[in-house]
C-alpha cells in the first residue's frame, strides 16, 4: 500500500461520515473487548505471565544476534533455507526468486501482515505470479482491492452485505437465487473455491507468530485452518518474518501463546498452532518439499537500543487497536499505514520515518487503555510521547501547535506573569459566557467551540479569590 | 557483505556489543540447556483423573464432541456410530499409526478405510493424537506416516483417537514427552495444536464453525 | 512507629496544587479541595508559584520547556509533607512523568523522586491517606461518575471516589456503560482531531444519558469541560460538576457551563 499517514486528518473526518464503515466499527467494540476481558478473569495467572512473556522477549532483544544464529543452526539441520533480507526489497526479491525457481504461477497466503509491510503481492504479480490470500478476511478485502484495517481482522470494516455483493462481482458461477444473505453462506462459497486454490498453487506463503531458536522451529497461530492448507499442499513452503519473532525454547513459546489468543480474541487457545520445522521428511505422505525462512530486519535493527526498543515485544494481537477510542472512531485504513492503531502509531514511525507519519503518534488521547491491555506491557503512550519529542526537536510539528505551546511555556514558566495575564483574561472570558456561563463560539477556539460549547470561567482566579480571603482573614485578627 | 552479516552487523552495532562477548553466550546457552518453564496455571495441576475430566470439559466449551471407549477394540464401533450420526458414508481416511491397527475395524464390516494422505476427496479422516493438554482442552498432533498432516485439516470432520494416558496438564508436559521421544531440540515436520473445529469470525466478527479446516472435530478418549 | 505516622500525629502541611484548569475556570473546586483537606485534618497552603503542571508541553513533546516547569514545581512544593491535585491527570504528571523528565541528572532525579513520592490526587489521598470514610455532605441527586483516563489507569483512582459518594446522604450512583473509556479530551488532542473527539465524546453523552443520571461528576475538570461542552450542545439538562463540589458540600455555585437553578 501507498503510505498516507500524512492524510490521517482528512481520512478520520471522511471515515467519520462513513455510515457503513461506522456500523462496522461497532462490531469491534462488541466483539472483542469483553471476550478478551472473560479470558483474563477466567485465568489467575494471566497478569504473571504478561510479566513473563515481558520478560522473555527482553531477554531475547538483548540476545538478539546469538538467538537468531542458533534459530539459523537449527532450520538448516532440519533441512530448511535462511535468507536475510534487510529491507522490504530484499525480501521481495528473495521471496520471487525462490517462486520462480519453483516456476510457480500462483501461491497461496496465509494471513501474513508482514507481507503487507514489504508489499509482497503486488510484486509477484507484476512478476507474472499471482498470490491468493486464503484467510477469509484477506480473500475478501483482495477482492475488493483494499488492505487489511484491523492487524488481525483485515475486513472489520465491511458489513456482511459489503462482502456479498463482491462475491456476487467475482463469483461469476453464482447462481442468481444462491442466498448469499448470511455470513455461513459466504463462508461456504469462499471455502469451496479457494480448496481448489490450495492445490493447485505451487508455493504457499505464511508469516509466523514465532521462530524458536532452540529447534529451528516456525509457529503459526490461526483459527481457519488456512494457514495450514498452505503451508502443508505447496510445494514449497516460504515462512516471511521479521527479526523480533524469535524465542527461546518451547517453554517461552507456550508462555507467550497463553497470553496471546486470550489478548486477540479471548480465546484460551486458537483452533489452530503450528509448529513447522523444515521440509517434507523421508517418510513423509505430506508437506512442502522446501522449506524457506525469510528474515526481515526492515528498520527493526536500528530500533534496538533506542527508546523504541520495547516495541520489538510487540506480538500483534490487535488488543491495543480493540480498545482504542480512536480507532474505534475512524477504523485502521485512517491511518494511512500497514499497522493501524496505537501499535501503528509507534512502529510505523520507525519503519517509515516521522516526516511522513507524525500525525499517527499525535491522534492519541494518551488514554493509556492500549498500554492497559497490552500482553507484553509495551508502555504505548510514552512511546507515541517519545516521537513527539522527536518531531518537536527537529521542528517537524505544525506551527501553530508549537508556537501556541511555546506562548503557553513562556507565561507558565514566569508565573508574575502568568497571574497578571490571566486576571484581565479570565473575567473577560467569564463576561462573554454571560447569563448562560458558556460560549457558543470563540475565535482561535474553533476546535473546541466546533462540536462543542465552551464553559466560561467562574471569573476570578482560584489563587486571586485564595489571596484575598487569606488577607481578609488576616486583617479580622486570625 | 551478506545480507546474513548486514543483519547481524546492524544488530550488534544498535545494542553496541563487541568483543568475545562471554556473558551474553553463556546467557542464552544456559536458556537453551535448561528451557526454564515459566507461570504455569494451577488450572490443570490436578490428579490424572482430574485432568482427564478437565481435558474433556474443555475440549467440549471450545466447540469439540468427545466421546470415552474403554479399549481401542472399541474404536471402530465409536468411529462408526459417529458417521451414522452424522449421515456420512462409511468411509474413512485414516494414516499407518500403529496403535490403531487393531482398533475394531474388522468389526466393522461396512467401513471402508482408506490409507495415507488425504486428497481433499474426504468427508472423515481418522488420527491418533500424541497427546493431550488439559489446560485448553488441546490436542497435539505429530506429522508422519502415521498420521499424515492433512488428515488434520482436508475432511470435513475430524475424528481424534487420544489415549487417556497420554493427557497431561499443560503444554510443557507435552514439550518433556516430545524431547523422551524425539530428543532435545528435534521436532516432528509439523507439531499440530488443535483446539476445536475449525472457525471464523471475518464477517461481522460473528463465529461460524468450519471455515478451511474441519468442520466438526470428535474426539475419542481411550482408557 | 512509621513516618508516616509520625506525619499524620502533628496536623500534616499539604500544599495545594490547584492546577491550571481549577484555578483558571473553576476556582469553586479549589475551595472545595481546601475544605476537604481541612475537614480531614490537613493545613493547606496554596503556593502562588504554581501555573501548570506541564502537561500541555510534554504531551507536545516539548521536552525542555517541561522540565523548567516542573523544576518550579518541585522548588514550590518540595517542602510540603503532601502535594495534592484536584485532578487525576495532574497528579499523575507530578507523581509518575516529573522523576523521568530528569533522566542523566542525579541531583535533580532523586529530588524530583523525592517529591513525587510525596504526591497525589485528592480524593485517593482522602480515602487512602487521610483514610476519610464519609465527609459529611449530603445531596438529593442521582449521578454518574466517569473514570478519567490518567487518574484511572496511572494512578488505580477507581473505587476511591465510589466508596465516598456512597456515604453522601440522599446520593444515588447510577453507573453508566463504559465509564472508564475515554472522554475525548485529551488534552490538546481535543482541539488537534477535533472531529475525532468529537465522535468520541458523542459516545460518551450517550452513555451519560442512558444512565438516568440528572448529574455527571468526575475528577477532572479538563474531562468535565469537554463533556459539559458537549451536553449543553446537545441541550442536554445534566448538571456536570468536579467530584469534590459534592463531597464537600459546595454545590451553591452553578454547574459547569450551566446558569443553575
Amino acid at each position: 500500500m501507498q503510505l498516507a499517514a500524512k492524510h490521517f486528518k482528512a481520512s478520520a473526518s471522511k471515515a467519520l461520515l462513513d455510515a457503513q464503515l461506522q456500523k462496522a466499527l461497532g462490531n469491534v467494540e462488541k466483539g472483542f473487548i469483553g471476550k478478551r476481558q472473560k479470558a483474563a478473569d477466567a485465568l489467575p495467572e494471566f497478569d504473571a505471565l504478561r510479566d513473563n512473556a515481558r520478560d522473555i522477549k527482553n531477554h531475547v532483544l538483548a540476545h538478539l544476534d546469538l538467538y537468531l544464529e542458533e534459530y539459523e543452526r537449527n532450520v538448516v539441520a532440519a533441512g530448511g533455507h535462511v535468507h536475510w533480507a534487510e529491507t522490504a526489497e530484499d525480501a521481495r526479491r528473495i521471496v520471487l526468486d525462490i517462486c520462480q525457481k519453483a516456476n510457480a504461477r500462483t501461491v497461496t497466503k496465509g494471513k501474513s501482515m508482514i507481507t503487507e509491510e514489504i508489499a509482497l503481492n503486488d510484486h509477484l504479480t507484476a512478476n507474472g505470479i499471482e498470490p491468493v490470500e486464503t484467510d477469509l478476511g484477506e480473500y475478501i478485502i483482495q477482492l475488493r482491492g483494499e488492505y487489511p484495517s484491523h492487524i488481525i481482522a483485515p475486513a472489520v470494516h465491511l458489513n456482511k452485505d459489503q462482502v456479498e455483493g463482491d462475491f456476487r462481482r467475482v463469483h461469476t458461477h453464482l447462481p442468481e437465487g444462491r442466498d448469499l444473505s448470511e455470513p455461513v453462506a459466504l463462508l461456504s462459497e469462499a471455502r469451496e473455491v479457494l480448496r481448489k486454490r490450495y492445490f493447485a498453487a505451487d508455493v504457499g506463503i505464511t508469516g509466523a507468530n514465532f521462530l524458536i531458536a532452540e529447534t529451528g522451529t516456525s509457529v503459526i497461530v490461526t483459527n481457519e485452518g488456512n494457514g495450514d492448507l498452505t503451508q502443508t499442499l505447496g510445494k514449497v513452503h516460504v515462512v516471511v518474518a521479521s527479526i523480533e519473532k524469535i524465542v527461546p525454547t518451547l517453554e517461552d513459546t507456550a508462555q507467550i501463546l497463553r497470553v496471546l489468543a486470550r489478548s486477540a480474541t479471548g480465546q484460551d487457545m486458537s483452533v489452530y498452532t503450528t509448529f513447522s520445522t523444515g521440509p517434507k521428511r523421508p517418510d513423509d505422505p505430506d508437506g512442502p518439499g522446501e522449506y524457506h525462512v525469510v528474515l526481515l530486519d526492515n528498520g527493526r535493527s536500528a530500533m534496538l537500543g533506542t527508546e523504541y526498543q520495547d516495541m520489538l515485544r510487540c506480538i500483534r494481537c490487535g488488543a491495543c487497536m480493540n480498545h482504542c477510542p480512536v480507532y474505534h472512531a475512524v477504523g485502521g485504513h485512517a491511518y494511512g499505514s500497514v499497522y493501524p492503531g496505537p501499535m501503528g502509531a509507534v512502529l510505523t514511525p520507525s519503519l517509515n520515518g516521522i516526516e511522513e507519519t507524525g500525525q499517527l503518534p499525535n491522534a492519541s488521547t494518551f488514554c493509556g487503555r492500549c498500554e492497559a491491555v497490552c500482553p507484553m506491557r509495551i508502555p504505548l503512550p510514552k512511546m507515541m510521547r517519545h516521537w513527539r519529542e522527536r518531531e518537536f526537536e527537529r521542528n517537524l510539528t505544525p506551527l501553530t501547535s508549537r508556537y501556541g505551546i511555546r506562548a503557553w511555556a513562556f507565561f507558565a514558566k514566569r508565573p508574575r506573569l502568568y497571574r497578571l495575564a490571566v486576571s484581565f483574561g479570565m473575567p473577560v472570558l467569564s463576561l462573554l459566557g454571560g447569563k448562560s456561563r458558556r460560549l457558543h463560539s470563540l475565535p482561535f477556539a474553533g476546535g473546541w467551540t466546533r462540536h462543542r460549547d465552551l464553559p466560561a470561567p467562574e471569573g476570578r482566579t482560584f489563587l486571586q479569590e485564595w489571596a484575598q480571603r487569606e488577607a481578609l482573614k488576616q486583617g479580622s485578627g486570625h | 557483505m551478506s545480507g546474513r552479516d548486514t543483519v547481524l552487523g546492524k544488530i550488534r552495532a544498535s545494542m553496541r556489543v563487541s568483543g568475545p562477548d562471554a556473558e551474553r553466550k553463556a546467557a542464552v546457552a544456559s536458556r537453551l540447556r535448561d528451557t526454564p518453564t515459566g507461570v504455569i496455571p494451577a488450572r490443570a495441576d490436578l490428579p490424572a483423573a482430574g485432568q482427564q475430566e478437565l481435558f474433556c470439559a474443555m475440549a467440549a466449551q471450545f466447540g469439540a464432541s468427545v466421546a470415552r471407549v474403554n479399549d481401542y477394540r472399541e474404536v471402530a464401533a465409536e468411529v462408526s456410530a459417529y458417521l451414522r450420526a452424522h449421515n456420512l458414508p462409511a468411509e474413512i481416511r485414516i494414516g499407518a499409526d500403529p496403535r490403531l491397527k487393531d482398533a475394531g475395524w474388522d468389526l466393522e464390516k461396512n467401513l471402508e478405510l482408506r490409507h495415507g494422505a488425504s486428497d481433499g476427496g474426504d468427508l472423515a479422516g481418522v488420527s491418533h493424537a500424541m497427546a493431550g493438554i488439559a489446560e485448553t482442552g488441546t490436542l497435539a498432533l505429530l506429522s508422519g506416516p502415521d498420521n499424515p498432516t492433512t488428515i488434520n485439516f482436508l475432511p470435513e470432520h475430524h475424528i481424534v483417537v487420544l489415549r487417556e494416558s497420554d493427557i497431561k496438564g499443560d503444554m510443557e508436559s507435552v514439550w518433556a514427552m516430545l524431547r523422551e521421544q524425539k530428543g532435545k531440540g528435534v521436532m516432528p515436520r509439523a507439531l499440530n495444536l488443535v483446539t476445536g473445529p475449525s472457525r471464523s469470525g471475518d464477517i461481522e466478527q460473528t463465529i461460524i464453525l468450519g471455515a478451511h479446516g474441519p468442520r466438526a472435530l470428535h474426539i475419542v478418549v481411550v482408557a | 512507629m512509621t513516618s508516616s505516622e509520625t506525619r499524620v500525629a502533628r496536623q500534616p502541611r499539604v500544599g495545594l496544587f490547584a492546577t491550571c484548569l481549577v484555578d483558571l475556570f473553576r476556582p469553586s473546586v479549589g475551595f472545595a479541595s481546601v475544605k476537604l483537606l481541612q475537614d480531614a485534618g490537613c493545613e493547606v497552603h496554596v503556593p502562588v508559584a504554581q501555573t501548570c503542571c506541564g502537561q500541555p508541553t510534554y504531551n507536545t513533546g516539548d521536552r525542555a520547556d517541561t522540565r523548567e516547569i516542573a523544576e518550579q514545581v518541585i522548588e514550590a512544593f518540595e517542602g510540603f509533607d503532601f502535594i495534592v491535585a484536584p485532578s487525576g491527570s495532574c497528579a499523575a504528571m507530578l507523581k509518575k512523568h516529573y522523576p523521568g523528565l530528569f533522566k542523566g541528572n542525579a541531583d535533580w532525579e532523586d529530588r524530583a523522586q523525592r517529591f513525587s513520592d510525596k504526591c497525589h490526587e485528592l480524593v485517593s489521598f482522602l480515602a487512602d491517606v487521610m483514610m476519610v470514610r464519609d465527609t459529611g455532605a449530603a445531596l438529593s441527586a442521582r449521578v454518574t461518575y466517569h473514570d478519567s483516563c490518567s487518574g484511572l489507569r496511572e494512578l488505580g483512582v477507581q473505587q476511591q471516589p465510589r466508596k465516598l459518594l456512597a456515604n453522601v446522604g440522599g446520593l444515588e450512583l447510577h453507573e453508566m456503560k463504559d465509564s472508564d473509556v475515554c472522554c475525548g479530551f485529551g488534552g490538546t488532542f481535543c482541539v488537534k482531531y477535533s472531529d475525532i473527539s468529537n465522535a468520541i465524546v458523542t459516545k460518551k453523552v450517550g452513555n451519560i444519558d442512558a444512565s438516568g443520571a440528572d448529574m455527571l461528576l468526575a475528577g477532572d475538570v479538563g474531562c468535565l469541560m469537554n463533556m459539559a461542552g458537549k451536553l449543553k450542545r446537545l441541550g442536554s439538562d445534566v448538571e456536570v460538576r468536579h467530584v469534590a463540589e459534592v463531597l464537600a458540600g459546595m454545590t451553591d455555585q452553578p454547574p459547569i457551563a450551566g446558569s443553575g437553578k
